[in-house]
């Protein structure tokens, strides 16, 4: 059983740390249930099955900590894991840095479990992939899809009274549909904590829709031109950015929210004034765990406030340095978008590109956030507020912090997944100006 | 998709923590691992398949990860269990324990040909899985001469931190260092009759100094020359034959990294005041340090089969190279100077290993010969699409609970068979930039179009390096940039260089892999600008 509820999770901690002798333990029980299909050319590929339950304890003398983690659960091998941490403790070098773990906190219950995503049989998933390849087959497309589901807890206690447990459950699916021709590609991805809201031939459409679409695509110059990024592009190029919410790089002087002549840019208004971006765990479209591994209850945190920078992310050794409050990273993020459909933002737009997905995107210079990377899957060049003819794939070098200055208008924010962390967060379609591209590929 | 954001790959992150000596025991006996084999090969059998492999794996992780005058962690890790592939009914089945017990891999087996059986009613076509004669009982292990789990944490600590101090004492404001020592031991057993037992190593330091010029706010950092290598801890002992002179010293297969510190230090302080590029057409010279990623993105990765089969469409892409391109045995890939070869064997790299984890005995073959492409990267389902009555040797799983697919060999560019120097490179050049380090990399899903960063530029004018430059990114399409190659350092010259997060597949999973070349000018490459205010 790879899954415990609240209660035995306690108890079986209580358990684990009535044996330790450290100065102060940590003790954490985490397991994950679940299972993958990946198909390719029409057929399934590969198919696999998770189910993993660990425990891990750190413990604590003075400034040095060890952490040693087991799979086994008779009382015999609950011993020996804290014994074991106990002397890797004493052998550690010490860590300038340490903080003592926190206490009791109150934490309200996370809505990111949901029994029906709990409940998928290989079946289920199995009559989730053959659907996305009948719509693939009905368009004479070939399809390549992936489709994996979750469920998982994190108990954690300490010997200072602090106890925290989250359950949740995730379900992601992710399809790329080709012409034989090898002219067009269409792609969609989907992320939910509910398996109801997925709907895997809804999905492909779409895919199919793009791939169809896409076909035979026109060149155009590279240069500067106003884009609509679809909420997956947006995502993962965002991504990138909120990753660098924290002081201490900033602080250090080595982020984009670094000050110039020192300090970081909490208080400047760093990006365009309708951008609004936030972490709460309890937002119904993205709930997710409400305490941290630091021993701190989660809520509501601006990070960027109609493009003013609210806040960044303090750990507990430089809040104490810099005489502030801790400040944690919260463990979902979302953009406030408008009230405007993807069709409405097209219709609004004279000329301009709509980028379906980008694609390998990587930092170029850590200063201005600078990034590059490519448009994929289906981008369309748009006249007089209609989509005119598919246009070939570019490369682009931007950086969010620009791009958010240069935002025209946003639509209704909606679940979307980073195609490389396949983390969900809750972004609109953005409509905006003078995006950069600097070549052309030939890829399809 | 191609390389991963991170140093260190994720599956490493999530092993288990043990102490020191634990690592240093020899794990499980050969003996019992045969007979567990042999349990699981039977099970599978007997509910039906008609192939079946186990690897029973025991991974071993050490990282010791410092900043400034900080150690910030020491971590041992280790990951044991058994994963067991079968055909049933013509199609792959596959699952894992770490219950590596008689009962527990016999039921193991049994659940992979369930997952086989029910995979096979929607197969179109069977597997078809190129013969494969077994070897017997055979061992392989990395010819290393020091176990870097042997040497003492506090001797990799010390020379971290002695690093450090030089770092900060030289000027620079941040300095970050690490070890990474690694290494899998990996017991093989197929139905084909083979008892395979092989014990790899493979060792990584580096570092990155950063400077801030507090006036500006503006900063600039530059990375270790050092590389990930298939080797032991030998690999940190300094060695004068083994270094490559020149503007600043690289490092064939042995490492100085106090030398390498020290330069680096001045390196970083001198980038800062450089000069931003002019964008333009330059003459690209490209060390071995950072040529390896070029070569990695726009070599390695299109010439895998799976990619060009369509099996990566959704996830890391196709490849613009096809079966009618190779077919035709006359596609131009590169200049006629351009020889591509792909090696499992090669001394001191990340893929060395003896037989892969499919039980094929590795080996070295051409992929591109005289600039023609001339072969892909195949495995033993895959032979059969390209003709070939054998496998080329180069399936891996990152660990025992994933299942084994074709990733690249290490893919490396043959050194020049004219005697020519990276001098002889540099003193025709009109107008070009030397790049040492690799950077920043991104490149489409088909591997057309590239672009690539590094660590230092070198601006060249009228044969002579003038100084160094900054903000420099080259831009290029794969087909016409290997036809820009106009020389190629000879062999004195050649070094590997290579990463352990080489990302395919969903689930994703890690692959360690080397790419050597020696230095080699491309002609007429579009160099961009990438400076900007925020």
């Amino acid at each position: 059983m790879a899954i415990f509820n609240k209660e035995d999770a306690q108890a079986l901690l209580k358990k684990v740390l009535a044996y330790s002798t450290a100065d102060e333990c940590e003790v954490s029980l985490s397991g994950v249930e679940g299972g993958n299909i990946r198909y390719a050319r029409n057929a399934v590929s590969t198919a696999g099955d998770t189910n993993t339950l660990t425990l891990t304890v750190r413990s604590v003398y003075g400034k040095k900590s060890g952490t040693a983690t087991i799979n086994e659960f008779d009382d015999a091998s609950l011993k020996k894991v804290v014994q074991r941490a106990e002397e890797l403790a004493k052998l550690s070098p010490e860590n300038p840095e340490y903080m003592p773990m926190r206490g009791p906190i109150d934490y309200k219950e996370s809505k990111s479990y949901i029994p029906a995503t709990a409940a998928i049989q290989p079946d289920t998933r199995a009559e989730a992939v053959a659907k996305s390849i009948k719509v693939s087959k009905d368009n004479k497309l070939e399809s390549a899809g992936y489709i994996e589901n979750r469920t998982s807890f994190v108990a954690v206690m300490n010997s200072k009274g602090f106890f925290g447990y989250n359950k949740g459950t995730d379900v992601i699916f992710s399809i790329t549909t080709r012409n034989q021709e090898g002219t067009g590609s269409g792609y969609a991805a989907r992320g939910f904590n509910d398996v109801n809201k997925l709907d895997t031939a809804a999905a492909t459409r779409i895919a199919a829709q793009k791939a169809n679409g896409s076909a035979n695509a026109k060149a155009i110059e590279p240069g500067k031109y106003t884009v609509i990024l679809e909420p997956v592009a947006a995502t993962y190029m965002l991504e990138n950015m909120f990753r660098g919410f924290d002081a201490r790089t900033a602080d250090e002087g080595r982020s984009f929210m670094s000050k110039p002549g020192g300090g970081n840019r909490i208080g400047e208004q760093l990006v365009d004034e309708k951008v609004t971006i936030y972490s709460d765990p309890f937002h119904p479209e993205l709930p997710d765990a409400t305490w941290n591994s630091e021993g701190f209850a989660l809520d509501r945190v601006n990070w960027i406030e109609k493009g003013v920078v609210k806040n960044l992310s303090y750990s507990q050794f430089w809040a104490q340095k810099k005489n502030v409050a801790a400040g944690p990273f919260a463990s979902n993020i979302i953009m406030e978008g408008g009230t405007a459909s993807l069709e409405e933002l097209i219709k609004s737009t004279e000329r301009g590109i709509l980028v379906s997905k980008l694609w390998y995107i990587r930092l170029v210079d850590a200063q201005s956030l600078l990034l590059t990377g490519l448009t994929r899957d289906g981008t369309f060049y748009i006249e007089n507020g209609q989509i005119k003819y598919p246009i070939k794939n570019l490369r682009f070098n931007e950086s969010p912090v620009i791009m958010l200055n240069n935002v025209e208008a946003l639509g209704k924010a909606e679940r979307s997944i980073s195609i490389e962390s396949n983390r969900s967060y809750l972004i609109p379609p953005m409509k905006i100006r003078d995006f950069t591209f600097t070549s052309l590929s030939d890829a399809v | 998709m191609g390389m991963g954001a991170f140093m260190i790959p994720r599956s490493m992150l999530h092993a288990t923590p043990i102490e020191v000596e634990a690592a240093l025991n020899g794990g499980m006996d050969v003996a019992i691992k045969k007979q567990l084999a042999d349990v699981a090969l039977a099970a599978a059998k007997a509910k039906g398949a008609t192939y079946t492999d186990v690897r029973i794996g025991r991974y071993l992780n050490q990282f010791v990860v410092t900043r400034e005058t900080r150690v910030q962690n020491v971590a041992n890790t280790e990951s044991f269990g058994v994963g067991i592939r079968v055909i049933a009914n013509g199609s792959w089945g596959f699952a894992s324990s770490n219950n590596v017990t008689k009962e527990g891999v016999a039921r193991t087996a049994e659940r992979a040909v369930a997952v086989a059986k029910a995979n096979a009613k929607i197969l179109d076509n069977p597997v078809q899985l190129a013969p494969q004669k077994g070897y017997g009982e055979v061992s392989w292990k990395t010819p290393i001469e020091k176990n870097a789990f042997e040497v003492p944490v506090k001797e990799k600590v010390d020379l971290l931190l002695a690093a450090n101090a030089l770092a900060m004492k030289g000027g620079v404001n941040f300095v970050n260092s690490a070890i990474l020592a690694v290494n899998e031991q990996k017991y093989f057993a197929s139905s084909d009759g083979s008892y395979i037992d092989q014990d790899i190593h493979r060792l990584f330091p580096s570092f990155t100094v950063t400077k801030i010029d507090q006036a500006s706010g503006k900063f600039e950092s530059i990375k270790a020359l050092s590389s990930p290598v298939g080797m032991g801890y030998e690999y940190l002992t300094p060695n004068s034959a083994e270094k490559v002179g020149g503007i600043v010293t690289r490092y064939k297969n042995r490492y100085d990294m106090m030398e390498d510190m020290a330069n680096a230090t001045e390196g970083v302080k001198q980038k800062i005041k450089a000069k931003s590029v002019e964008p333009g057409k330059y003459d690209l010279i490209l060390d071995p340090s950072h040529l390896w990623l070029t070569i990695h993105e726009s070599v390695a990765h299109p010439t895998e089969l799976d990619r060009v089969l369509g099996y990566e469409a959704n996830y890391a892409g196709t490849s613009f190279l096809t079966l009618e391109k190779l077919n035709s045995k006359k596609f131009n890939f590169g200049s006629k100077l351009v020889n591509i070869v792909a090696d499992k064997k090669q001394y001191g790299s990340l893929g060395a290993v003896g037989y892969d984890d499919e039980g094929v005995g590795t080996k070295q073959w051409d992929i591109i010969k005289d600039g023609v492409l001339v072969n892909f990267q195949a495995i033993r389902d895959q032979a059969h699409m390209l003709g070939m009555k054998e496998s080329h040797g180069c399936c891996y799983a990152q660990s025992w609970n994933d299942v084994q697919f074709q990733r690249m060999p290490n893919v490396s560019l043959a050194a020049g068979k004219e005697k020519l120097s990276v001098d002889d490179l540099i003193k025709n050049v009109e107008k070009g930039v030397y790049i040492i380090g690799d950077g920043s990399f991104s490149i489409d899903q088909q591997r057309y179009n590239f672009q690539f960063g590094g660590q230092s530029f070198y601006e060249v004018k009228n044969g002579k390096i003038v100084g160094m430059l900054k903000d420099v990114s080259y831009q290029s399409n794969t087909q016409e940039f290997w036809n820009s190659v106009s020389a190629i350092a000879d062999k004195d010259d050649y070094r590997l260089g290579g990463a352990f997060n080489d990302g395919k597949g969903q689930p994703g999973q890690s692959n360690a892999v080397s790419h050597g070349s020696s230095t080699t000018r491309f002609n007429g490459v579009n160099v961009i600008n990438t400076a900007r205010k925020i």
